[in-house]
């Protein structure tokens, strides 16, 4: 006999991303899960983001490594709330994990909840943590050709940041193309472009959180 | 890329699926499996065939339907297949695209010999 289903396979990660989701409403939380290759530059924005804001909004982060808390230790002096996952081997973040991370957080006194994901330009992408937006960094000495090679990510992102805009003069990128390609594989993607070094295009990520973080239900 | 916890998950639900049925072996599972999901079929069947060594699903055969990315398109109106990743209509090169199909990752039935039930024809 047969047994008819229509069920994604992977559902029980979707039902513990909607009950995150759920509960990030509740407590009028926006949460960013923020994405990108090992070295794209996550913890440094997270550090300007924290010197920025941090006296605006009260910010938490999960911070998401397959080991070590050096992340976590690098913004332990901006004192906020935070906790370190170590997956372990797994090479993203998953909602189970992220459940597992909110417990430790006390929820009421956070009104921007930043998510680090596991450095990594594919897997990530893959699965809902119960974030209001995904958000991807992606820096120049990378190369212009990645939104062609790692479709999913840019498509399943709100915004981009394309870092490291401060080594343009020294490397073949072409802007142009990256451009294009990305906005053919996801024609809603915004595209900011920043340097976490010299500090240029940083206000329009600043405003950018800030617009959405200061709505309860993000 | 993560065919083994895919595999994982697919065999936790025939698993649940079959428990009311004692003694019964799956014989074949249906999955559709979207173009813009990420997984490898044969990565799949591979990860299936291995950890299902011992459980229920031991020698069922795992039916994989690719389904094919296909967007409407808002400005011209078309729904078409599209090969690559590039989300623009290759109609009209509009932007506006919805994605119809192409994301899945289901179980669409599993097929049980009855253990020790009288065999019936179930519509």
């Amino acid at each position: 006999m047969e047994i008819k289903l229509v069920k994604n396979i992977l559902e029980a990660n979707e039902v513990i991303a909607s009950e995150n989701r759920r509960l990030f409403r509740e407590k009028g939380i926006y949460v960013v899960n923020l994405m990108g290759s090992p070295g794209a530059g996550k913890t440094t924005l997270l550090e300007r983001t924290l010197e920025n804001l941090g006296d605006k909004k009260r910010i938490g982060v999960i911070e998401g490594d397959i080991a070590t808390s050096r992340d976590a230790q690098r913004i332990a002096h901006y004192a906020i709330p935070t906790v370190q996952i170590n997956t372990g081997g797994a090479c993203h973040l998953d909602g189970n994990m992220v459940r597992g991370g909110i417990e430790e957080l006390d929820l009421d006194q956070i009104d921007l909840l930043i998510v680090e994901n596991v450095g990594n330009l594919v897997c990530p992408a893959e699965f809902t943590i119960g974030e209001n937006n995904k958000v991807m960094i992606i820096s120049v000495p990378e190369g212009d050709d990645k939104p062609e090679k790692y479709p999913l990510m840019f498509q399943v992102s709100s915004l981009l940041l394309l870092n490291k805009i401060d080594l343009l003069p020294y490397l073949d990128f072409d802007m142009e193309r990256f451009r294009r390609d990305a906005l053919k594989v996801n024609p809603k993607l915004e595209i900011m472009a920043v340097s976490c070094k010299s500090g240029e295009g940083l206000d329009n990520w600043f405003r950018w959180i800030e617009q959405r973080a200061g709505r309860a239900d993000g | 890329m993560h065919e083994l916890a895919i595999a994982q998950s697919l065999i936790g639900i025939i698993e649940q699926e079959a428990l009311p049925y004692t003694g019964a072996k799956v014989t074949r599972v249906r999955v559709l499996i979207g173009k813009l999901s990420g997984v490898m079929p044969d990565a799949l069947k591979f990860a299936f065939e291995a950890i299902s060594v011992g459980g229920i699903a031991e020698g069922a055969s795992l039916e994989i339907e690719e389904v094919p990315l296909r967007i409407r398109c808002h400005q011209c109106g078309e729904v078409l297949v599209v090969e690559d990743p590039f989300l623009t209509c290759p109609n009209c090169e509009g932007t506006d695209v919805e994605i119809v199909t192409g994301r899945e990752l289901d179980i669409r039935s599993i097929e049980i010999e009855d253990g020790n039930q009288a065999s019936e024809e179930h519509p």
